[in-house]
């Protein structure tokens, strides 16, 4: 459907009849309406219009705001900032959070990436099969991805505790010694990256699986009339069939992810000592994690955390163009 | 022969979902067992001799939380609701000049990460002197789900058929009365869809509250449990007993609405 929006407004792009058609079908006749029609239009859209202005473009602005200058509390109260243009983004470069940070925001994402979209693949693929309880199944597969962050989080915390948690138990059973997951810098990013995959899988599955059943059935008995088996299935028609399907899971679940805050601060904070802070945790850090908040450079932080977001963005609408049809 | 193999299949899907479920099992198994178990070396599968204490603390403890998050909950969907139902009616169906902008703007906000909307937010509040207040974290809130309900209504409201319109408008029915009258009683399946999400979303925020309501005298449940997690590190069968308590709502909506729910996920695949 966000397809469809994108295709009207730049009109071109979509030049296949499929997509013609379906636009077509969907917005009915392309009738101006009258003049009368086009002020009330406005009047429907006016709340939304005001409110995307004063609650995301105002904080966006103050946020903007805040990197630029140099906040302390006093500010607040006396409403003296001196304007510092970019030393706040400077501070932030040569801080020695910064490389640490950058790291573990890309391995966070990248690793989450893949371990959900490969799972929620597999899974889908499996599902697909309709066997009985299939859909019962399927749907409880969606309770990790409804819970509350934070209830998820703190589930995790506990069964990773290092000396009464499940984890070490059954791998003490096993022979393996225990290991510090939350506590001990090598294993952090990883239990976290556990917990962030845990969650990310029933998006992907639920995503995947609608577009699974966009494909033709035809296609798989043609292939099974040749003799195919079902990896080759799956490698020669599935795959690349979902292809614009995966461009946008990968890509929703990349904006995603680099947002992730709630589930490293339960388990982690970010620690021990850098470990697993990525821009957002760091940012929230900076911002809120002491008495005093240091607004300015945490704003830096988030705005830095802003372009990526938005670079990933453009990319994914770019991407929604050309592949979704 | 078929029937049997396709056992089989559920046999492994059942095991799967197990699996998958497991940490969620784990949370309940906690929240029942006894204090003096908590620490045994390897812990009890199953909770053998439950016990409700973990649940009484949440009942002396965690209900002026729950009941906020409540009143947050309900805040943010009827404000989700008033704002998103009546723009998606004229992007849909009145297509003003300028509308795609619109819709343009609403998928990138999305993709807005919290903590840099919850800066902005803090800066704000703290000047208009709303800092620890249950309507500032309504409209933070509300940001999560306003541009989510508006794609959902108009993806929906594109599928009316205008012959349903025209013949209101030849009835002499206002474009008002159209939408009050029409559109919205036929909307009323993704009414509830953006309601159900913009209810979860809100429900389950944390860095809104904990960033714009540290303070306040009425704060979510997400704080009660963070608080818990603080404060008491040792009683993880209260811990865990919020944590069942919190799900709740999450587990009702699956229940009743499962196909909103799955609705949801792909239709709005535009999701935070």
């Amino acid at each position: 459907m966000t397809a469809t929006q994108i295709s009207e407004s730049t009109g071109h792009g979509d030049t296949t009849r499929r997509a013609a058609a379906r636009t077509a079908a969907l917005t009915g006749p392309a009738r101006r309406p009258r003049r009368t029609g086009r002020w009330a239009a406005w009047a429907f859209i006016a709340p939304v219009a005001i409110y995307l202005i004063v609650f995301y473009a105002y904080p966006l602005y103050r946020n903007l705001d805040l990197s630029l200058r140099d906040y302390t509390v006093r500010s607040f109260i006396d409403g003296n900032a001196p304007f510092v243009w970019f030393s706040n983004y400077v501070s932030v470069l040569q801080d020695a959070t910064f490389w640490p940070a950058l790291a573990n925001t890309a391995t966070f994402t990248l690793v989450s990436i893949v371990f959900q979209y490969s799972i929620g693949m597999a899974l889908a693929v499996f599902f697909f099969q309709r066997f009985p309880l299939s859909a019962t199944l399927r749907a409880l597969f969606l309770v990790p991805w409804l819970l509350p962050l934070l209830v998820s989080a703190s589930a995790w915390s506990w069964m990773l505790n290092s000396d009464s948690g499940i984890v070490n138990a059954v791998l003490g059973a096993v022979g393996v010694g225990p290991v510090n997951w939350l506590t001990s810098p090598q294993w952090s990013l990883v239990s976290v990256l556990i917990a962030n995959i845990w969650i990310g899988i029933p998006f992907n599955l639920v995503i995947l699986y609608s577009g699974l059943q966009n494909i033709s059935t035809d296609i798989y008995e043609a292939a099974s009339i040749d003799g195919a088996n079902a990896w080759q299935k799956f490698w020669r028609i599935t795959f690349p069939l979902l292809r614009p399907v995966s461009a946008i899971t990968i890509l929703l679940g990349l904006v995603y992810t680099l947002k992730v805050f709630d589930i490293i601060w339960i388990m982690t904070r970010g620690g021990p000592g850098s470990s697993s802070t990525t821009f957002a945790i760091w940012s929230y850090r900076l911002g809120f994690g002491s008495a005093l908040p240091d607004l300015s450079p945490a704003a830096a932080v988030g705005n830095l955390l802003i372009l990526i977001a938005l670079i990933l963005g453009l990319i994914y609408i770019r991407a929604q163009r050309r592949l979704e049809v | 022969m078929k029937t049997r193999r396709s056992w089989w299949i559920t046999l492994i899907g059942v095991v799967l979902t197990a699996v998958m479920l497991f940490p969620i099992y784990w949370m309940v198994n906690v929240s029942l067992t006894p204090q003096s178990d908590m620490r045994k070396s390897p812990p009890d599968l199953f909770p053998l001799q439950p016990t409700f204490e973990g649940y009484q603390k949440v009942l002396s403890d965690q209900l002026p939380y729950l009941g906020t998050s409540l009143v947050i909950g309900i805040g943010t969907v009827v404000l989700t609701l008033v704002l998103s139902a009546p723009a998606a009616f004229a992007l849909a169906k009145l297509r003003p000049r300028g509308g795609n902008v619109l819709s343009f703007v609403l998928l990138i906000a999305q993709m807005i990460p919290g903590i840099i909307m919850a800066m902005g937010f803090y800066a704000i509040y703290l000047n208009l002197g709303i800092l620890n207040t249950i309507p500032g974290l309504i409209l933070a809130d509300s940001t999560i789900a306003v541009p989510f309900g508006v794609l959902i209504f108009t993806a929906f409201m594109r599928g009316i058929p205008d012959e349903l319109m025209a013949a209101a408008r030849i009835d002499g029915a206002s474009t008002w009365r159209t939408f009050r009258s029409i559109v919205l009683p036929v909307s009323r399946n993704s009414m509830v869809t953006v309601s159900l999400f913009a209810f979860l979303w809100s429900w389950s925020d944390f860095i809104f509250a904990s960033t714009l309501n540290s303070a306040g005298t009425a704060q979510p449940i997400t704080i009660g449990i963070y608080r818990y997690i603080g404060n008491n590190n040792q009683e993880w069968n209260a811990i865990m007993a919020t944590a069942v308590v919190a799900s709740i709502p999450a587990a009702v909506l699956l229940v009743l609405a499962q196909r909103y729910v799955a609705a949801g996920v792909t239709a709005g695949a535009v999701k935070d």
